[in-house]
């Protein structure tokens, strides 16, 4: 975890530092590209594992019901702070 | 959704590849993935330190403003550890992790992967981390198919909350269009707020 963090943090300090460089506003559409990479990774490893694969089903189930669970956490919040805080400023 | 379809695409391509690997009994090695891991958080870290909006979003903070990501957080969390009450395999910690992704699916499920291996071990990491995964890309679709039900019953905010990290991209379309204009802004800064805490709240509840 602290090597993650860490990392990201030098990441800050690089950027921060060469803000002016136009070759870092670049940065977005690497990302992009890391991401792909990083997950072609992640489906290798998963694809290649038996008994994530005879496990699908039951995962998707259970990322179903947490996908659910923060979905309608976040808009219970959403429409409590809607009706208490910005209804009236709206309308 | 063009994006998203390329991000599945190249997951399910890995997925198929893998498989097919396995069939044949060849040993893949993805032990490079750690490595590229470090240096996607570089990256990541690179266009936050040299994001010139970053000030500006920074200083334009008002307390009325915070109180939108705020909500996404509390709620998204809460409701989290409430199921993990539902699923009996895995602690609190990673639900609240898997959860934290806050719909940005491919960040929080790599991080949660390598991050959770020291403790589980490669197979239940990797599993996890497909929870993550699906779990994340489940929020994403949801809140593209029901924006319009959920400012129905819920109000203008709905759909930005449930948006999560997805709101300055790939939900904001759906967004302008059902919660309205003038909430365009506010969907862009709660994005890239939100967006902003997701390695931040998986590596910690991958602490535990």
């Amino acid at each position: 975890m602290f090597i993650v963090i860490g990392i990201m943090f030098g990441g800050i300090a690089v950027g921060y530092l060469f803000r002016k460089v136009a070759f870092l506003q670049k940065t977005e559409r690497l990302i992009s590209y890391t991401i792909l990479l990083l997950l072609f990774l992640l489906g290798l490893s998963v694809g290649g594992n038996r008994e994530i694969v005879n496990n699908l089903p039951s995962l998707g189930g259970q990322a179903f019901v947490l996908a659910f669970a923060g979905t309608l956490g976040s808009i219970l919040a959403a429409w409590g702070i809607y009706h208490y805080f910005f209804k009236e400023r709206k309308r | 959704m063009k994006g998203s379809l390329t991000v599945v695409g190249f997951f399910a391509l890995g997925c198929l590849l893998g498989w097919g690997f396995n069939q044949w009994d060849i040993t893949i090695l993805t032990d490079i993935t750690p490595y590229v891991l470090y240096l996607l958080m570089f990256q990541v870290g690179i266009s936050i330190g040299s994001d010139k909006k970053l000030k500006n979003i920074l200083t334009s903070i008002r307390p009325q403003l915070l109180l939108v990501p705020l909500a996404t957080i509390t709620g998204t969390l809460s409701f989290s550890a409430l199921a993990s009450f539902l699923i009996a395999q895995w602690s609190v910690f990673d639900c609240l992790a898997v959860g934290s992704g806050f719909a940005y699916y491919s960040l929080s499920s790599i991080l949660i992967t390598e991050l959770r291996e020291a403790s589980y071990g490669v197979q239940l990491a990797t599993e996890l981390g497909t929870i993550a995964l699906m779990a994340n890309i489940m929020r994403e679709i949801m809140v593209l198919l029901g924006a319009p039900l959920f400012v129905n019953y819920f109000g203008r905010l709905a759909p930005i909350c449930a948006g999560g990290a997805t709101t300055m991209d790939t939900t904001l379309p759906i967004i302008t269009r059902y919660s309205g204009k003038d909430l365009v802004f506010m969907s862009i800064f709660h994005g890239i707020l939100v967006d902003l805490t997701v390695p931040f709240f998986v590596s910690f509840f991958c602490s535990f």
